[in-house]
Order: structure tokens, then sequence, then C-alpha cells
């Protein structure tokens, strides 16, 4: 980082002081270095600084943290063990068996908790924007997304991805299937596009709370709720259901598609074979909207004041 | 940089639109001119107060000239920058402190939020270093800064928001109600700290509240703003004359025994109260015929002459904007 130091020594032609020729101080000249960075860069920047602030102060009570962070991980285990206790009844769900599901499980689990670990605090945008705090955003030299993603970063929201890749681990030393290169590859790939989907439909509806005021359950109904739903198969879902989180909010393709692949198990709606691998690239996509309307939403607060 | 002007404004405006339900689906749609064409300049080094009733577009101009919100119409430069295209370069530039809110973090104490500050605006360490230290020993904060900020006290808080806004050094330092809520003591302390951030590096401050005293203190002009518009913008003694028509000064008499009210000519008694007597006289009349008249004919013990109260006078131009 070429940071502001060497800026210092060129000191500036000094403030004209005031009216009443009250001494000068040299001006430190600071525009010369925003406009050549990328807002993205600048907002990745600020991000980490405002994460590492957090983190710091979390770990000045560790104790605090490991309790609240086993604590996390725990709770959200009762979940699949209520799955496991259903499974003691049953031997299959919707034609799926306990590792089968467990995979499926395991990967929505892990995808929501790491997108929520790193983004999952836009949905207070309705808060901010009512208690007034997004205007003392709107004067730092820091992307608004980016400051309200890291603002209160609860590091102890890694209980959730952990307690997500356990399961996932043990679905995968259970499952019954041939590994192969594509397959083995698959299954981080699915962890991390999905985390990156379920991004992009936090940042989406941190957008719609501009609109909507407190939509915050808007956002979490797609976020918890499509991850509730994601731990089951598609099997037993309603084929419109399957239509709409394939092709308007895609959630299809944080873990089903790939995961059927991984299980060798035929796609709902008579998909082709390849859209197991695409879900890096849905991201992106639907990334591209969630921002547009993020920056859309930002410029109507900025307009109306609300 | 050049120029004088740190601030422009010409003709600025900024309209809302308001929605209001009027049926079960039909939208009324009123448009709400919070900024109704303001123009000033403000020179480096000024302190200006920026003041007027609730709703008169104080924050509103304060909320476009920090690049918050975007100006429906006119033209705006803070530093040669436009606040509302190129917000996180004119951040650089700012220091503002809103005297409802905090811009510190919460949870977190205050020397974190500060450390975090220096690494968000690039402040060389050196710099960050000797600012701190000035605020931190004219502040007062030495005792504060491992405390988190919701710990603070409401005077303490804003004292460590102010000190926030000034690491950076801006040119500029924009303060909404900066005295809101605050004691006495905090208030004069609030005030002598931006005296001397003034004097000593040319800070331009320009601060909106409702505590003349502020004003009184602290700015060499004031500009009032009433319904979107500016009323006057000048030196805050010229606001006195602003008043007359409806402005009146007052002479204490006190006497040496009471006495039946005071008749003199060009003056009513307004008040007795015993051997004390006020009485109203036109701001715009000379004192001295009417002191040696009433010395002449009362026994008098002493007297004084108070100016208008600038409360009743902005009171008065405010009510005149109604009408």
């Amino acid at each position: 980082m070429a940071e502001a130091e060497a800026v210092e020594s060129a000191v500036a032609p000094a403030r004209s002081g005031g009216p009443k020729g009250a001494p000068v101080l040299p001006v430190l000249p600071v525009p010369p270095l925003v406009p050549v960075r990328i807002r993205a860069v600048e907002g990745l920047r600020g991000y980490g600084l405002i994460v590492a602030m957090w983190v710091r102060s979390t770990m000045a009570y560790r104790t605090s943290f490991f309790l609240s962070t086993f604590g996390n991980a725990a709770i959200t285990l009762l979940d699949f063990v209520a799955i496991w206790i259903m499974f003691s009844h049953v031997d299959v769900l919707g034609g799926f068996t306990l590792p089968e599901i467990a995979l499926l499980y395991g990967s929505s689990s892990a995808s929501l908790g790491l997108a929520d670990l790193l983004l999952g605090n836009t949905d207070r945008i309705g808060v901010r924007i009512r208690d007034g705090s997004l205007d003392t955003m709107l004067v730092r030299p820091v992307p608004v997304l980016a400051q309200v993603a890291a603002d209160r970063f609860a590091l102890r929201r890694v209980g959730r991805i952990g307690q997500g890749l356990a399961v996932l681990v043990w679905a995968v030393s259970q499952l019954d299937v041939e590994w192969t290169a594509g397959k083995v590859l698959l299954v981080p790939v699915m962890v991390l596009a999905g985390a990156a989907i379920f991004g992009a439909v936090m940042v989406a509806g941190a957008a719609f709370q501009f609109v909507a005021g407190d939509a915050a359950e808007v956002q979490n109904s797609f976020t918890y709720g499509g991850n509730t739903m994601l731990q089951y198969p598609p099997t037993v879902f309603a084929k419109d259901l399957l239509r709409g989180v394939t092709f308007i909010v895609p959630l299809a393709f944080v873990n089903w598609l790939p995961a059927l692949y991984v299980l060798g198990r035929p796609y709902p709606l008579g998909l082709p074979g390849w859209v197991a691998f695409v879900s890096p690239l849905v991201a992106v996509a639907v990334f591209v909207p969630a921002s547009l309307a993020w920056r859309a939403g930002l410029r109507s607060y900025r307009s109306t004041g609300s | 940089m050049g120029g004088d002007a740190l601030i422009e404004l010409e003709g600025v405006e900024k309209v809302f639109d308001v929605r209001r339900r009027t049926g079960l689906m039909r939208r009324e749609k009123r448009q709400v001119r919070a900024v109704d064409g303001i123009s000033f300049e403000v020179a480096r080094g000024e302190v200006v107060g920026y003041i007027g009733p609730n709703g008169a577009g104080k924050s509103t101009t304060i909320k476009m000239l920090t690049g918050i919100l975007t100006p429906s119409g006119g033209r705006l430069r803070v530093a040669g920058i436009d606040p509302a295209r190129e917000r996180m370069r004119l951040a650089h530039r700012i220091g503002v402190v809103f005297g409802q809110r905090t811009t510190l973090w919460w949870d977190l104490p205050l020397k974190d939020s500060y450390g975090l500050m220096r690494r968000m605006y690039r402040i060389p360490r050196a710099r960050f270093e000797e600012n701190l230290e000035r605020c931190v020993d004219r502040l007062d904060l030495a005792e504060l800064l491992d405390v988190p900020v919701r710990q603070l006290s409401l005077g303490q808080r804003m004292r460590g928001d102010i000190a926030a806004a000034l690491l950076h050094d801006p040119d500029v330092l924009y303060l909404d109600e900066p005295t809101i809520g605050l004691d006495v003591v905090s208030k004069a302390k609030v005030r002598a700290f931006l005296r001397q951030l003034n004097a000593e590096l040319g800070t331009t401050v320009l601060l909106t509240t409702h505590d003349l005293q502020d004003i009184e203190q602290l700015c060499e002009r004031v500009m009032v703003i009433d319904q979107g518009r500016l009323m006057y913008d000048g030196a805050l003694a010229g606001l006195h004359s602003m008043g007359e028509g409806g402005g009146e000064r007052t002479l204490v008499v006190d006497l040496e025994r009471e006495l039946p009210e005071i008749s003199v000519e060009g003056a009513r008694v307004v008040k007795v109260d015993g051997p004390r007597q006020w009485l109203a006289f036109p701001a715009g009349a000379s004192a001295a015929p009417l002191v040696a008249e009433v010395a002449a004919r009362y026994p008098l013990l002493d007297l004084s002459v108070r100016e208008p109260d600038i409360e009743d006078v902005i009171a008065r131009m405010y009510e005149r904007g109604q009408g």
C-alpha cells in the first residue's frame, strides 16, 4: 500500500488563514489519492479495516467469543438433529436417504453461514435509514455498502459455518457415490457459489429496504427461508416453486443442482446436465442486478432523504 | 485551491415529493420545497451560524453540503468539489458533527474509533498523533479514551465526536446542533474549543443551532433561514436592527423607594417590582434624553439599559416571514 505518508512531505501552499490573519497550517493534498482507485477496491479496503477492528474488539473477550460461537453452532445443530430424529422413523424422505439430505443440509447451511457472516448485516439498513445512522456513513470516505456490511461484524457466526461444514463432511464420508474429479471439485464450488448467491440476495433485499422501509423480513424469507427449503430434496416441493427458485430467485443453484449432480440423480424441470456447474456464473449474474439495485436505492435515498 | 470562497451556493433548491394516502388506492403527490433557492458564500476561516425554526431547511442544507443529499437545483461547491457527485472525495475535506447522533462506533472505545478513522482517512501517523493529542488535551478526553461510546455521557460523547471530525484536518467543520442537550459546563467547553480551533488552525466552521448563545459567542456572521429561504445574512449586530419596528430596548430603573409608575415621554412602564421599574422605549431612539429626564425627576439609585433580546428579534422575524 503506497499510503499517504509520502504525501505529507509535499506540503501544500498552506491555507490562506482566516480573515483575522490566523496562523496557517499546511493542508494535506488529499484528492490525488482517491479518484484513481476503483470503488470496489476502496470498498474492500474499508470493509477489511472495519472488520479487522470488530474482530480485534471481539477477541478482547475471548471466552465470551468462544462460548457464543459454540452456542451458535450448537443451536443450529439442533436443526439437523430434528432431521436425524425424523429418519429414525422413515428410511427415505422424498426418495432421499439421510446422508443425501445431509449433503443438502450441510452445503446450504455452510453457504448461508458464510454469506451471513460477510454480508448479513446489510439487513439492518432499514434501521439505519430510520435512525439516521446511514447519514453518518455517507460522510465517510468509504462506500456505504462496505460500511453497512462490515459494521458489527459478528465473528461468532463462524459457528453456523462450522456446523454446516461438519454435517457436509459427515455426509460426504457416508455417501455411496463414485467420486469423479468433477464431483470432488463441485462440493467446495457449491459452498462458495452458494454463499455468493445468498449474498447477492441479501444485497438485493437491502436495496429493497430503501423503497419499502422495513422489509428486513422479506429479505430473511429469501435467505433463511431459502436455506430451510434447500435443506430438503427438491422432489418434495411443487413444480411452480422449483421454477421460481430456478429462474427468478435462483436459489436452486446454491446447492440443489450441484448436489443432484454429485448424487447422480435426475434434475427437476428436465434441465440439462451442465447446469450443476454454472452456479458461479449464476452468482455473478445475480450480483450485477443486486448491486445496481443497491446503487439505485442509495441514489433514491440521497434525493429524497426520507 | 485558490479563490476565497470555500463554500459556494447558487440558487440551491431541494424539493421533496411527499406522498400521502388519500384513499384506498389513491395517493396524493405533493411537493415540499425544503430549500427554496439559497445563495451564499463562506470564505475560508469564517465561523458562520445558520439558524432558523424547526423545519426551516437548516439540516437539509447541511446534508447537501456534506453530500448526503443531492440538490434538486442550483449549484453547490465545497472546496471546489460537487458534494453529491464526489461524496467520498469530499469526505476527506470536511468534518461533520451531528448533535443528535454519533459518528463514532457505539460499542467501541473512543480510541478504537479514532484508530479506525486514521486508517479510513489515510491520515499520516505523525499528523494523526498530533491532532489527537491536541483534541484530547483541549477537550479533556484523556480519561475517556478507553470507554465504549455507549457509556459516555452526552457531553462527553459530543466532545468525542468533535475530535473524531477533526483528526483528518478538514477544511470545514459542519456542526448540526452541537450543544443540544448539553449542560452549561459542557457547552462552554465546546464553544471554547471551537473558538480556539478557528483562531489557531483557521478551520472554517458552519454550525446550526437553536441556542443563540452559541451564535453570540462564536459567530461573526449569522444566516437566518425560514421556509427554505435566506431571510438574513450578515453580522450578528445587524440582527438587532432588523428587529426594529417591533424592537424595543429596556431601561431598568432602581428608585430609592417604591413610587407610583414613572411617567416620561417616549417610554412606558412595562413592569414594576418594588422600587425597581422597567421602561420600554424604541430601539432606534437614544437613551440619553430619557435617562436625563428620569434622573432629573425621580430619586435614582441605579439604572441600566438592556438591548432587545436576540431571541425576540428572531422570533419576530419568523412571524413576519409567515405573514
